[in-house]
């Protein structure tokens, strides 16, 4: 591949983002390529030591804030014709409440995930605090003379204890998955806002 | 390796290789590549983040008949690398310790 036709896709791969953005990571690009053509290196090999457009493409995407993409997205929408606006305004008792309902949905999702966790997180501490509780008051038990109760209820509380070890590894890998869901989401987020971009 | 321990690695990286004099992109590159690969796409994310943060600086420079970015290094960017230092100093004060008690035990 040519250096004008890398840097033509390139554009193309960031569109969505903001204009200076784009401008500057191309700029950085070309540079790049000029340095490795001084080197020595042949134009198509300088090209393809850069990297593909679509790991470019997503490592920007990745490092750029949402709320970034979101208002270039608002700022490159073309100006609206009188008519639009009326209907716009006219319609905004459905448009408005399905979009509020869609950022709804997103953020229950959101918030279902860090549910799970939480209560997860509580299972684990309710078992640890039964573990203790168990063979404090078991010991309490046995310390009145009732030793076979006092046995029954040490016993109840060390499996506790064990459960709360298996328990743990779960919740951590959970958190773990679930940090990362929660990653992918905003990435796909921001995808979103740029397909519909490249289609307008 | 802990993403966020690289991270910080790769921002030290990039910081030294332009503490003796003002480097460009490439050349950074190059510098480090006998110490750690660093892709063009990485090396941007790093410089972006660097300069926000004031640990260097950008300038624009003409370089036969073209234009190319030069970085240069703040005190911020220093004191980062000196700090950068001194953490290692301790953990690598945690590693004799722990290679020790390894030997003890062989």
């Amino acid at each position: 591949m040519h250096k004008q036709e890398f840097l033509a896709q390139l554009q193309k791969g960031l569109s969505g983002l903001p204009q200076s953005d784009i401008e500057e990571r191309l700029t950085f690009y070309s540079e790049m390529i000029e340095d490795r053509m001084e080197e020595g290196f042949s134009e198509e090999e300088a090209v393809s030591a850069a990297g593909s457009v679509d790991e470019i493409a997503a490592q920007a995407v990745e490092d750029t804030p949402f709320a970034k993409i979101a208002r270039e997205r608002m700022k490159s929408k073309r100006r609206l014709k009188a008519w639009e606006i009326v209907l716009l305004v006219l319609g905004s008792p459905i448009w408005l409440s399905l979009g509020i309902a869609a950022a709804a949905v997103i953020f229950s999702l959101y918030i279902s995930l860090w549910a799970v966790m939480i209560s997860l997180w509580a299972v684990f501490v309710s078992l640890v605090a039964g573990g203790l509780g168990g063979i404090a008051a078991g010991i309490g038990f046995i310390c009145r003379g009732n030793v076979l109760s006092g046995l029954a209820v040490i016993a109840a509380g060390l499996v506790c204890a064990g459960l709360s070890i298996f328990m743990f590894h779960g919740c951590r890998a959970a958190t773990k998955g679930i940090l990362i869901c929660t990653k992918k989401m905003a990435v796909w987020m921001k995808n979103c806002f740029m397909k519909k971009e490249d289609a307008s | 390796m802990d993403v966020q321990l690289k991270r910080g690695l790769l921002d030290v990286c990039v910081l030294a290789a332009i503490k003796s004099e003002d480097s460009y992109g490439y050349k950074i590159i190059k510098d480090l590549k006998p110490y750690v690969q660093l892709s063009e796409s990485t090396l941007y994310t790093i410089l972006k983040r660097l300069e926000s943060a004031d640990m260097l600086t950008v300038r624009t420079a003409e370089h036969g008949g073209r234009l190319r970015k030069y970085y240069h290094i703040t005190g911020e960017g220093r004191k980062r690398i000196e700090e950068f230092k001194k953490e290692w100093e301790e953990i690598l004060a945690i590693y004799r310790f722990v290679t020790k008690e390894e030997d003890g035990d062989a």
